[in-house]
């Protein structure tokens, strides 16, 4: 049912979006490895006053088993208030959570119970692939059309992989999002500039080179994705492509700056084929388009091959293996995990194309095992999915990356954590001293999703 | 052809009413403004939303004066009537899921198209049928336009709801442009979807009693 005025969440700015009261509790999307357990929306208590603070007080289990839950996302958020389409009177109250194994969408409702979210609807992969032609769902965004979804993969496990629409209200599968899609083929994630009307997606790989683990002779020969592409957002049609180059391997998470007036974002690398590296691109207009540059590059680092995985030995250097980035709701820091040196770097970002780093922490990491002070050490896995609150002051993330792919790099296992940094004013990071989720058995973490919304959850029309 | 000033008062008042609602353009040019940091878009951008809306208005307008030159004005009322009672629940279950084809870099061109797209989604035109029919096809039942004197009192209809409807979409964007700011969207934005459909139900049970 449609409200009388706007749901509270939702902020016209960023800026008024970053003067939103602190968030209490964070969903985060937790699976189980062997697939023998439901996967589930577990709920932490992120409200420091509170007697439960930093544990786990509720969870909704998926109905069915082995859906790999992975990044999830709201049926409605501050784009609602866009004024070309506006639906400022729907609530936030639904998360879809895809099953980017399965191909499931699971609708679950916040609202009466948000400690408990209450599973409302589930969306067969059958039936998203005869509305939609595609499988392996990824991310979710709330936009102008109502909801999008991208999926890795077209029905059969094929290119193309792309983005389709959901009814917002309904949750209705509409159909493929793209009407002419050009050169694209691989997906990984998407996100756009509302205010200049464009979409980007970035690139990963078809599933059968990551569903089974990364397949290393597809990685040495550069056949994972390494291209971004641009669209026209309402036209719905390709526009350009950018290529960052034959060494770049698996390019991965977007975030756009959230002041719709700035028409620039960043994107990680998560590999270079050269020297293991690490690197965030920015992108910018130039006219009328669009142009790329590296402005951070994480080295390797040296290590003995008997503290490496096999796929690290011959080159006797950990990755840092950058697997996400996060973007202050002021564009003002970025937030790099390296899942494989175990380090989570914040960066100021306020010159766009000259990053300064500003703070810098370690916790876990494939040579490393760093401790953190409320669990002493040795941690495994590393930084990986990371969200900032939406005043910028809090930074929470989880340390596993994907079922298949973390024995590859923690052959030892992975035992899931959760962890808080505090962000220092001028920057600066530190952890949370009372702060640590160690995550039950036999379920890993993943990306996380702060109640009344994020950091990477809203898009805004004003600025 | 009535003399009465109550059908030009009402045409009018539903330009206001149109006016003030944010998907019919005032948010838009607010948006403008703040986007390209200029006051000035904001009063251009009136033109194309007004353009836009007359001529989503006069589409409806002359369909119903083609309609009259063929059939009863009762069979006219009969239609209209039941266009606004399907526009309304058509409204209700699905304004949700429109496709959106202008973004935050519209030109004038694109702005315009933008209102006349919304306009005519919403039904804009549709609503002033039971007040449009009486004055316009009244007089001259089954008979050519020309002869009534039907299109000059359709454009003047035409013109006088567009101009009350640029002035308060003028008044409002300007409000909270300069005065409100965007915290009035948090706050001030109330639903008018709901009275929208219940004007659109209103005027069709209006002209099925007429």
């Amino acid at each position: 049912m449609p409200t009388i005025a706007p749901d509270p969440t939702f902020y016209p700015s960023p800026r008024m979006a970053a003067k939103a009261p602190a968030e209490s509790l964070a969903y985060v999307a937790a699976f189980d490895p062997e697939r023998a357990m439901p996967d589930a929306i577990a709920v932490v208590d992120v409200d420091p006053a509170s007697s439960t603070f930093s544990q786990i007080v509720g969870q909704t289990d998926m109905p069915n088993t082995g859906d790999e839950l992975h990044h999830f996302g709201w049926n409605a958020c501050s784009s609602c208030l866009c004024p070309n389409a506006s639906h400022p009177h729907t609530e936030r109250r639904y998360l879809i959570v895809p099953g980017l194994r399965s191909s499931r969408l699971h609708i679950l409702d916040t609202k009466d119970t948000p400690k408990s979210p209450k599973l409302v609807k589930v969306i067969e992969p059958e039936e998203i692939a005869e509305k939609a032609n595609y499988s392996r769902i990824h991310t979710i965004h709330c936009g102008p059309e109502g909801i999008y979804a991208n999926a890795l993969a077209d029905a059969e496990g094929n290119a193309p992989g792309g983005i389709m629409l959901l009814d917002h209200e309904t949750f209705e599968v509409r159909g493929q999002w793209e009407i002419d899609r050009g050169p694209q083929e691989l997906a990984y994630d998407f996100w756009w500039h509302l205010g200049h009307d464009t979409m980007i997606t970035s690139e990963w790989g078809l599933p059968s080179t990551f569903e089974n683990g990364l397949v290393p002779e597809v990685l040495l020969g550069s056949k994972y994705g390494r291209r971004l592409h641009f669209w026209n957002l309402h036209t719905r049609k390709h526009q350009q492509t950018i290529e960052l180059g034959e060494e770049y391997q698996l390019v991965f998470e977007l975030r756009p700056a959230h002041d719709p007036t700035k028409a620039y974002g960043f994107v990680g690398c998560v590999i270079s084929l050269r020297d293991l590296s690490a690197s965030i691109w920015t992108w910018y207009r130039d006219g009328d388009r669009w142009q790329v540059k590296k402005t951070i590059e994480i080295p390797a680092e040296p290590a003995d091959p008997n503290t490496l995985p096999p796929v690290l030995q011959g080159f006797k250097a950990v990755a840092p293996l950058v697997t996400d980035i996060d973007l202050s709701m002021d564009d003002r820091y970025l937030y790099v995990s390296c899942w494989g040196t175990g380090d989570m770097i914040q960066y100021d970002v306020t010159d766009p194309l000259a990053p300064k780093e500003t703070g810098r922490v370690r916790i876990g990491g494939i040579v490393s095992r760093a401790g953190h002070p409320k669990a002493g050490g040795p941690l495994n896995g590393g930084p990986q999915m990371v969200e900032v609150s939406r005043d910028g002051r809090r930074v929470y993330f989880t340390n596993s990356l994907y079922g298949a792919v973390d024995p590859q790099f923690y052959p030892d296992g992975i035992d899931g954590w959760m962890v808080k940094l505090d962000v220092r004013e001028g920057g600066g990071i530190s952890f949370d001293e009372r702060f640590f989720v160690n995550w039950p058995k036999p379920h890993r973490p993943h990306q996380i999703r702060l109640q009344g919304g994020d950091c990477s959850s809203d898009s805004y029309c004003y600025p | 052809m009535s003399s009465s000033l109550s059908p030009w008062l009402a045409l009018a008042g539903l330009g206001a009413f149109h006016g003030l609602n944010p998907a019919m353009g005032w948010l838009f040019a607010v948006a403008l403004g703040l986007h390209r940091r200029s006051r000035g878009i904001v009063w251009l951008a009136l033109i194309p939303i007004a353009l836009g809306h007359a001529l989503s208005v006069a589409a409806v307008v002359l369909l119903m004066l083609g309609l009259g030159t063929l059939v009863e004005t009762r069979h006219v009322e009969i239609v209209a009537a039941l266009l606004l009672i399907g526009w309304a629940a058509y409204h209700w279950r699905f304004a949700h899921r429109h496709r959106v084809r202008v973004g935050m870099t519209a030109g004038l061109a694109g702005l315009g198209l933008w209102s006349f797209l919304m306009a005519t989604a919403h039904g804009a035109g549709l609503m002033l049928l039971p007040v449009l029919i009486p004055i316009c096809l009244a007089a001259a039942p089954a008979q050519g336009l020309v002869s009534a004197g039907s299109l000059p009192i359709s454009l003047a209809a035409i013109g006088i709801h567009t101009l009350a409807m640029l002035a308060v979409t003028a008044a409002v964007s300007s409000a909270v442009y300069e005065i409100f700011g965007l915290a009035f969207l948090r706050r001030g934005w109330v639903n008018l979807d709901l009275a929208w459909i219940a004007a659109l139900v209103v005027a069709g049970f209006f002209l099925i009693a007429a």
